[in-house]
């Protein structure tokens, strides 16, 4: 399908996929297995200056926008959704940044983490504070000049590697969501700490960790944007991420496609390749059309985000809702057509349908999306009237 | 050159089928450009990459200079084709020659198609310049006001020596000298950007007689494939101990 991209924009695509292929695919099922973090990986994708895509030219970036993010994390993701994720999640925490960062904070953090320099990672999540985000505990007091922060931040993707965090917290929990403050902090300041490294199902390679807040004082020039708008900072980065999301599902979708679609013209049964089998045939035809709709949906989201319109919830929750649904199916169809040989570890479909699972949960679960949907269409039809 | 990893040679013709096959930049001569530009990052100066090939071979040129190099020039005439090692040493050498001034010029040590490995030390006899082969380390010393000189690590079977030689001086480069980059995107966008210089014959004043197949001495008289070889062992350890197994086979096999 042709889905009109331009020289540079292919040349993202071939690139990605080029160091995944060669650099990426080598080491996969080890970083999988141990559980270990991709850095040589990451300062690659650095060289390549692939880190900075969506950042602006002026702070070291490609000047890009979400397509061309979309298109590496997709490419990086058909060989390993972790290390996908790693890459993305770098994204998610500099986001924050580009939106609403002074011109002082965007010098002082983006070109650090376009030239992959540095990774960064976003904190919102808590132990009680999951799909419903207005239960953060982690507070953040004023004092003076400073704010002083005491909490933990659950699950946080590239924590503890990361060095650039953006982290949600309450300044005034009186005032419910509006009492939310989004500040940047840097790893290695006093009072901020790291738990333990979870030991997950899928995406093993990539870093989930707590962020653990003990009296740590900050200065309110870390503020994004300003006091009380954190929720705002933390939805509107959501609502552009989350095609991001959706592009490593379909990575993680294709790759699986990929591997299924070879195996099936090599495995012999019955006298003849599986391949050749109606039953088979079908599969691969559902999942094929599958994953080409969810590509077509992640890709028309991006552009629409790079429109620069603040309408976006609605659609980039479409996009990751059926991209990670059809990664969750099109992975464990992939699973069921290598079979037994598909349960082993042997071959990488079994990863790719753990690492899939995870696209139906983080960054919201499907069922937040689903509301979420469902909101934008109710709020669209009171609008008409 | 074509990828040799997959290509056949057409049992009528006894030449490599060419159609359909990938053309590639031969991989020890990656290891010449990555050796090049880090030259340039750490002493400065420029690189120039030159190939002779088809028109297609430009896209060579252009991966060299998505990993860093600054110009790329194209010599290309029909009158080269059919070229051997010494009507292509000598085509080279001309094109050297046309661009002036240079302090090192570097190759692969071979290309992985024709494994000859003459090119690099037949350019520099044409040249006149001194020459090292084989090189796994190059360090520029003396660069501070005095004459440049290169202090190459040369790669033997079973050992390695350090010579130093003046520049201009020509090195050819093995596989472990480096780990040649990934293109980065921004060296990708000046590649596209970058325009090829395309030398003919005519350009670089090659003799008509010196090249193509009419300058070539190399015949071609018969291609094909060796039969494989009955058993073989490979004898592991030291010099010392390989001799003493080698020697207790032989004697074992009644050969001395």
């Amino acid at each position: 399908m042709d889905y009109l991209f331009t020289e540079e924009q292919k040349m993202i695509k071939d690139l990605a996929r080029k160091i995944s292929e060669e650099k990426v695919k080598p080491v996969r099922a080890e970083l999988d297995e141990t559980g270990t973090f991709p850095w040589e990986l990451m300062k690659e994708f650095g060289k390549a200056d692939l880190c900075g895509l969506y950042i602006p030219e002026k702070f070291g970036g490609f000047g890009g926008g979400c397509l061309e993010f979309c298109l590496a994390t997709e490419e990086v993701s058909r060989i390993c959704g972790g290390v996908g994720v790693t890459f993305a999640a770098s994204a998610l925490g500099a986001f924050p940044i580009l939106m609403f960062g002074t011109e002082e904070q965007k010098t002082k953090y983006l070109p650090d983490i376009a030239s992959g320099k540095k990774l960064a990672a976003f904190g919102l999540t808590e132990a009680n504070a999951g799909s419903d985000a207005g239960g953060i505990q982690t507070t953040a007091k004023k004092d003076g000049d400073y704010f002083i922060l005491n909490g933990t931040k659950q699950w946080i993707t590239n924590g503890g590697e990361a060095e650039t965090y953006t982290v949600i917290a309450m300044t005034d929990k009186l005032k419910g969501s509006r009492g939310a403050t989004a500040f940047i902090l840097e790893k290695g300041m006093k009072g901020f700490d790291f738990g333990k490294k979870e030991n997950k199902m899928g995406i093993r390679c990539s870093a989930t960790r707590e962020l653990v807040f003990q009296d740590c004082k900050v200065h309110k020039s870390q503020i994004l944007g300003k006091e009380g708008m954190g929720f705002i900072v933390a939805m509107k980065t959501l609502d552009r991420t989350r095609p991001g999301i959706g592009a490593q599902a379909v990575g993680i979708a294709q790759g699986a496609l990929d591997e299924a679609l070879a195996y099936s013209k090599t495995r012999i049964q019955f006298g003849k390749p599986i391949s050749s089998f109606q039953g088979v045939q079908h599969m691969f035809a559902d999942m094929a059309t599958q994953v080409e709709a969810a590509r077509a949906l992640v890709y028309a989201t991006a552009r629409t985000v790079d429109t620069g319109t603040n309408d976006i919830s609605r659609d980039s929750a479409m996009c990751k809702l059926f991209a990670s649904d059809t990664a969750m199916k099109v992975t464990t169809d992939a699973v069921q057509i290598l079979a037994g040989y598909g349960y082993m570890k042997e071959y990488p479909v079994e990863k790719m349908m753990r690492d899939a699972k995870i696209t139906q949960i983080y960054e919201g679960t499907n069922q937040i999306q689903r509301n979420v949907i469902a909101l934008g269409l109710i709020k669209e039809l009171a609008a008409k009237k | 050159m074509p990828d040799t990893t997959n290509v056949k040679i057409d049992p009528k013709t006894n030449t490599l089928i060419r159609e359909g096959v990938k053309s590639i930049v031969n991989p020890f001569d990656e290891n010449a450009i990555e050796e090049a530009v880090r030259l340039k990052e750490a002493h400065g100066g420029k690189v120039t990459v030159i190939t002779m090939g088809p028109p297609q071979a430009a896209e060579a040129l252009k991966s060299a200079i998505a990993m860093g190099a600054d110009e790329g020039i194209l010599i290309s005439d029909r009158a080269f084709a059919g070229a051997d090692t010494w009507a292509t040493s000598y085509t080279l050498s001309q094109a050297i020659k046309k661009i002036g001034t240079f302090d090192l010029v570097l190759f692969g040590k071979q290309a992985i198609d024709g494994d000859t490995a003459q090119v690099g030390p037949g350019v520099a006899e044409f040249l006149d310049i001194p020459q090292i082969t084989f090189a796994i380390k190059i360090d520029i010393v003396g660069a501070d006001g005095n004459q440049p000189s290169a202090r190459v690590k040369r790669q033997l079977e079973e050992s390695a020596e350090i010579a130093e030689t003046k520049l201009p001086a020509a090195v050819t480069v093995i596989k472990q000298i480096n780990e040649p980059r990934m293109p980065s995107l921004k060296g990708q966008m000046r590649a596209k950007k970058a325009e090829i210089q395309t030398w003919t014959a005519e350009t670089i004043m090659a003799e008509p007689e010196n090249i193509g197949l009419k300058g070539s001495p190399t015949q071609v008289v018969r291609i094909f494939t060796p039969p494989p070889r009955g058993n073989s062992e490979m004898l592991e350890g030291t010099i010392e101990e390989i001799s003493i197994k080698l020697f207790n086979k032989l004697k074992e096999q009644k050969i001395i």
